[in-house]
């Protein structure tokens, strides 16, 4: 059975699902944190394959862009977190909601 | 030379902006100079662009110069540029030699006022929008000046704000213009619509291609605006209020400049007339000729010296009107300059005749000023004979033309006119009469102060009579307290005859001390009954004394009704002072037989000359002699595009209409003389009190403001405040409670957040899939 570009896209999306549903479901913010990067990666891995599928660097270039993004999502993102674990240690993602209208 | 267009608005905006900055500081006189100073600079540079415009070929004299992008907004664009042709150039010339003129005068009439840098501060400021109208290269740079010049001429009105009628003159002014400019709004807004541009060039290029219906709309409504400016029937009224104002105003702004840039506007827009319906000018002139005579029929009875001139100017305004109405343009711009000079020289005369006479404007307070002010009088007689039409003095060759163009357009017009202008040589004849010869009369005893002496006499007489009337009351009192006494004295008389009685008569001493007694007491009773007799006496007296002074009251009531009550002071005879008092006239009275007029001073009396001198010889601009005196025909060809009507009627008819003109002159000038120089004519004869009331014009707007047109404002009021008042608070209202709602989506939850974004990608999702595949 060969690897077709179709495998590595099936398993973005799954990946990418598992990422989106984490997101939603998961309150505690570094759980919720770890979708997110579960996701850019799917996305990558999409990136890449389409990339090699159509014989085009482009695919491969992308990925360093939101290689960069994510960096600083990441520093933002932890930042974040350390904040809300300073106030509350079992705080989860819900209890921030201070900025509802 | 043509590129220094743009200093002749430059210098007066110079001028206002250092005078808004440092006019406190200059104080009197500097601050007038400047002003002066930067409309003489303004004139030259008028000059120059005058003279590199002659130099330009005949075709060639049309040039625009633009500054700069002012409105740039989709298909509307709109410069700040300037349009130099000959009709804008000869109206520069006139504005900035007569305004520099009036400038000059006013550092003279303005002395010792305590706002005097301010009030050169919006001369300024109007002279520059005045020269922004005439000069803008578009309709919107005209509108722009057309609005500047409206609030500096309602700043100016009630320049001495602090006096409630001044204040409610300019309001009156600034409403009535409110309606002439939404005319001229609309008429620019259908330009735009219909030629796709404003800038005049554009509009007298594609003049030809408009429609009937919309050139006579846009004809018609710039009328209205003009009609607003120019003071011309129905929207007079304001101009002979606006006389409120410090005299060189009236001369600038209510007689030479501002008041004639509706014929400039309707002299500009003359390729749209051409191409209206025949009816639009032609009811132009009749309006002007009606606004002309009636204007005239209300100037006869005026008795202040500005309100004649006043009316005048209205009336002369009138003339313009007619003549733009009969496609005689050139004769319209030629009498709005000889205009221009000869009433600006009236009004700085009669400014100059105020000034020397203590600030009173009455003309039946003048009389015999000739020799006390020999300048003013000199000056002002020749703008006198102008405006009567006297040759060879300017006025005569513009109205004529005028008139002449108005018998070929249509004799009725002719004949209006003509009787306009004899009414105007009687009331102009009737000014100068009452103001600088027969007799002196300011030092006179006036009707008001007679009448007020009398009514202090009926007051003493009637007083008089409250103290006898209390004379009586205190004699009354006398008789009644008489008759008590005389009572109590028979008592005591009575008691002591009982004691006398009862006195035992062996015992001596007692019986000689009861006679005694009673003797005493009738000795009382006779001294009680004499003062009864005298109470009676004065009581009688007292009595009389009621009925003389109840007698004299009559007498002084039938003397006042007599003398004092109908005092009609005629100008020819001093009053009749009947047997009242020198001594008890009032102080105000004695102090005016001390003053004594005098001339202007030099700032002053210098424009008069440079007026009188050329209200007397601008008739050489356009001699009617021969098509080679044309002048200013063929100066203002390139403007006029060949739409102005040039005389068909051979020499013969324009000398016998000359001859008509200067005859009805004539007529009013003499019978102006037998009224108000020999008396063959009771003057009320003349001034008849509807004309005196302006046909109750004014009290008719009134009326009708105050009842039925109060209604419809209180209607509009209502239903601006309701209904759409409440179509923008209902949409705020709206807003506010909508965004109530809404905001309770930002939960706050971080999760959320992001299922709505999930939700919204498969949303997109779907909708690409949908139109890819469907």
């Amino acid at each position: 059975m060969e690897l077709t570009t179709t495998w590595y896209l099936v398993l973005s999306v799954l990946m990418f699902s598992i990422g989106a549903v984490g997101l939603l479901v998961r309150r505690n913010p570094l759980v919720m944190f770890m979708c997110v990067e579960l996701m850019l990666n799917a996305v990558n891995i999409s990136f890449v394959a389409f990339g090699a599928d159509l014989n085009d660097v482009g695919g491969q270039i992308a990925v360093f862009f939101v290689l960069v993004v994510a960096a600083v999502e990441v520093v933002v993102g932890l930042a974040l977190v350390v904040a809300i674990t300073r106030r509350r240690s079992d705080a989860n993602a819900d209890d921030v909601s201070v900025l509802r209208g | 030379m043509l590129e220094a267009a743009f200093l002749i608005p430059a210098f007066p905006l110079l001028g206002f902006l250092l005078i808004l900055v440092f006019g406190r500081r200059l104080g009197e006189p500097a601050a007038g100079w400047l002003a002066t100073g930067a409309m003489g600079a303004s004139f030259v540079s008028a000059l120059v662009v005058f003279f590199g415009l002659v130099s330009e070929d005949e075709s060639e004299r049309r040039f625009v110069q633009t500054l700069w992008e002012w409105v740039p907004a989709g298909d509307l664009a709109v410069d700040v540029g300037f349009f130099v042709d000959p009709l804008s150039v000869t109206m520069t010339l006139f504005i900035t030699g007569v305004g520099a003129l009036i400038h000059l005068y006013s550092i003279g009439y303005m002395h010792g006022d305590e706002n005097y840098s301010k009030f050169f501060l919006y001369l300024n400021l109007f002279a520059f929008s005045m020269l922004m109208l005439v000069l803008g290269d578009n309709m919107l740079i005209t509108f722009l000046g057309w609005e500047g010049v409206g609030a500096c001429s309602y700043f100016l009105i009630s320049f001495w704000f602090t006096d409630e009628a001044n204040a409610s003159a300019g309001k009156k002014a600034f409403v009535t213009n409110r309606v002439g400019d939404w005319g001229f709004m609309v008429a620019m807004f259908l330009t735009f619509t219909a030629v796709g541009s404003i800038q005049y060039v554009d509009v007298f290029g594609n003049a030809g291609g408009l429609s009937e219906s919309t050139a006579t709309a846009i004809t018609l409504l710039f009328f209205v605006g003009a009609a607003g400016k120019s003071a011309q029937i129905p929207l007079y009224i304001w101009l002979p209020d606006a006389m409120a104002g410090p005299t060189p105003v009236s001369a600038l702004i209510h007689a030479a400049t501002m008041v004639t840039s509706g014929v400039y506007l309707l002299t500009r827009v003359n390729p749209i007339i051409a191409e209206a319906a025949g009816w639009a000018p032609l009811l132009i002139a009749w309006v002007g000729v009606t606004t002309a005579l009636v204007a005239a029929t209300i100037a006869l009875a005026q008795n202040d010296i500005k309100k004649v001139l006043a009316y005048s100017t209205v009336s002369q305004l009138g003339y313009m009107f007619l003549a733009v109405g009969t496609g005689a343009y050139v004769a319209a711009i030629f009498h709005m300059i000889t205009h221009a000079f000869f009433k600006a020289l009236l009004f700085l005369g009669s400014g100059s005749v105020i000034h020397g006479m203590d600030d009173d404007q009455d003309m039946r307070h003048y009389g015999g000023l000739r020799k006390l002010m020999p300048i003013t009088s000199a000056t002002f007689i020749i703008g006198w004979l102008a405006i009567a039409g006297v040759p060879p003095f300017a006025g005569f060759w513009s109205k004529d033309e005028i008139l002449a163009h108005a018998w070929e357009e249509n004799p009725a017009l002719w004949a209006i006119g003509l009787i306009t202008a004899v009414l105007t040589a009687f009331y102009m004849s009737r000014q100068v009469f009452m103001t600088f010869y027969g007799r002196y009369r300011f030092a006179d005893v006036r009707p008001e102060e007679i009448e007020e002496l009398w009514q202090v006499r009926v007051a003493n007489a009637e007083a008089a009579v409250a103290d006898a009337e209390s004379g009586v009351g205190s004699a009354e009192q006398a008789v009644a307290s008489a008759t008590e006494k005389v009572d109590k004295a028979a008592e005591k008389l009575a008691q002591r005859e009982s004691e006398m009685a009862d006195a035992d008569p062996t015992d001596e001493k007692a019986t000689e001390k009861a006679s005694k007694n009673l003797e005493k007491a009738g000795d009382g009773v006779e001294k009680a009954r004499a003062g009864l007799t005298e109470a009676t006496v004065t009581i009688e007296s007292a009595r009389e004394e009621v009925a003389r002074a109840g007698a004299g009251v009559e007498a002084v009531v039938t003397a006042a009704a007599d003398s004092g009550g109908s005092v009609v002071v005629s100008i020819l005879d001093e009053p009749d002072l009947g047997d009242l008092d020198e001594a008890d006239l009032p102080e105000v009275a004695r102090a005016r037989r001390e003053y004594h007029p005098h001339e202007s001073p030099w700032q002053m009396t210098v424009p008069l000359v440079v007026l009188a001198a050329a209200a007397a010889v601008a008739g050489v601009m356009n001699l009617p002699f021969s098509s080679d005196l044309h002048f200013l025909d063929q100066w203002l060809e390139p403007s006029l595009f060949h739409n102005a009507v040039h005389l068909e009627s051979g020499g013969a008819t324009l000398w016998l209409l000359a001859l008509v003109a200067i005859g009805g002159g004539a007529l009013g000038i003499g019978a102006a003389a037998a009224v108000y120089l020999k008396g063959r004519f009771p003057a009320s004869k003349v001034e008849l009190s509807i004309f005196a009331r302006g046909w109750r014009y004014d009290e008719a707007i009134t009326n009708f403001m105050g009842g039925p047109g109060r209604k419809g404002f209180d209607f509009i009021a209502w239903f601006d405040s309701t209904i759409i008042d409440g179509m923008v608070n209902g949409v705020g209202r709206v807003v506010r409670s909508g965004s109530g709602e809404l905001r309770r989506v930002q939960t706050g939850l971080v999760r959320s957040y992001a299922a709505m974004v999930a939700i919204g990608a498969v949303g997109l999702l779907a909708w690409f899939l949908v139109r890819t595949t469907f």
